[in-house]
């Protein structure tokens, strides 16, 4: 092939790929600030992903899942090249309590069908930064699981693949990481009032 | 309930093991990943019990929380610095294609 005409494929390429990939630009980044708690590094992020995945772009398989694929470079980038760079140790260990941590603490589980909005409500007087916080306050292997699936949506066999572990291994972090949620979330509500400090579920 | 009766008793069906099942398998459902049997199965039982109801509603709203929550817009220039840096790495990589 001539040099001009590699030229004009690679532009051709180059087009192609921006067509297809920028439209998840903006999740992207929201998983970025996620990761890194930092705008300018989150930022960085998303562009390292954008150059890794263009030089790569003639491997991805056609009709297999670009977004997923996006994911998958932007995780291995911020796991390689962020987390390496922070100075503390990622934090591993989880306190997670027990399963629907939030949900029996508000009463749940005891009431009966008359009530079973109060719960809900409480989630209403969160505010969206809380949540943030307190997603960004799990460790970074539960949290990365969590934005996966309840931020994009991504299914487990989806996230096994972005983050290259068995499936047993998602659900496992999903669940766990879910426990720590409500329990930072349920903290939150006691520092603010918004939830009885009585902090012993019922049996 | 007339438990330690060997006549077979429909209210057996149901609790406590319904619940169990259920609450077990709460994420699955709430994630999508189970079959549609199972997951009528599931519907069935929360249709008649109150407090897995209301379990699930729960989960299922904090789920919408978080993904409500997280979402964020790109910042304004994010999109044309990448674009310069993707058209900058193909000017300077000559033969990638």
């Amino acid at each position: 092939m001539s040099l001009a005409a590699g030229r004009v494929v690679e532009m051709a390429d180059s087009r192609q790929f921006s067509s297809d990939a920028m439209e998840y630009m903006s999740s992207l980044y929201g998983a970025a600030l996620r990761m890194t708690r930092n705008p300018a590094d989150a930022e960085d992020l998303v562009q390292e992903t954008y150059l890794k995945a263009f030089r790569a772009y003639g491997s991805f398989q056609e009709g297999t899942n670009l977004k997923a694929w996006l994911y998958r470079i932007l995780t291995n980038t911020f796991i390689n090249t962020y987390r390496a760079r922070r100075r503390r140790p990622e934090q591993t260990e989880l306190d997670e309590g027990e399963d629907l941590y939030l949900f029996r603490r508000l009463g749940g589980l005891e009431a009966v069908a008359a009530s079973r909005s109060a719960e809900e409500e409480v989630l209403e007087h969160f505010t969206e930064s809380e949540v943030k916080e307190a997603v960004e306050m799990l460790p970074e292997q539960f949290r990365i699981a969590v934005l996966l699936a309840d931020v994009e949506g991504f299914s487990y066999k989806e996230i096994a693949e972005i983050l290259d572990v068995p499936i047993g291994t998602v659900m496992s972090r999903l669940h766990r990481g879910r426990k720590a949620l409500e329990k930072t979330l349920h903290e939150f509500g006691v520092a603010r009032g918004l939830v009885a400090s009585a902090s012993e579920a019922p049996a | 309930m007339d438990q330690g009766e060997s006549n077979f008793n429909v209210e057996d069906l149901f609790k406590p093991s319904d619940c169990e099942d259920a609450l077990h398998r709460l994420y699955h459902f709430l994630d999508g990943e189970l079959t549609s049997e199972r997951k009528s199965a599931i519907s069935k039982h929360l249709s008649d019990c109150g407090p897995c109801l209301a379990a699930f509603d729960f989960e299922a709203e904090l789920k919408a929380v978080v993904g409500r929550s997280c979402r964020e817009h790109a910042p304004s220039g994010l999109k044309d610095r990448i674009a310069a840096a993707i058209a900058e790495a193909s000017e300077s990589t000559p033969g990638t294609v």
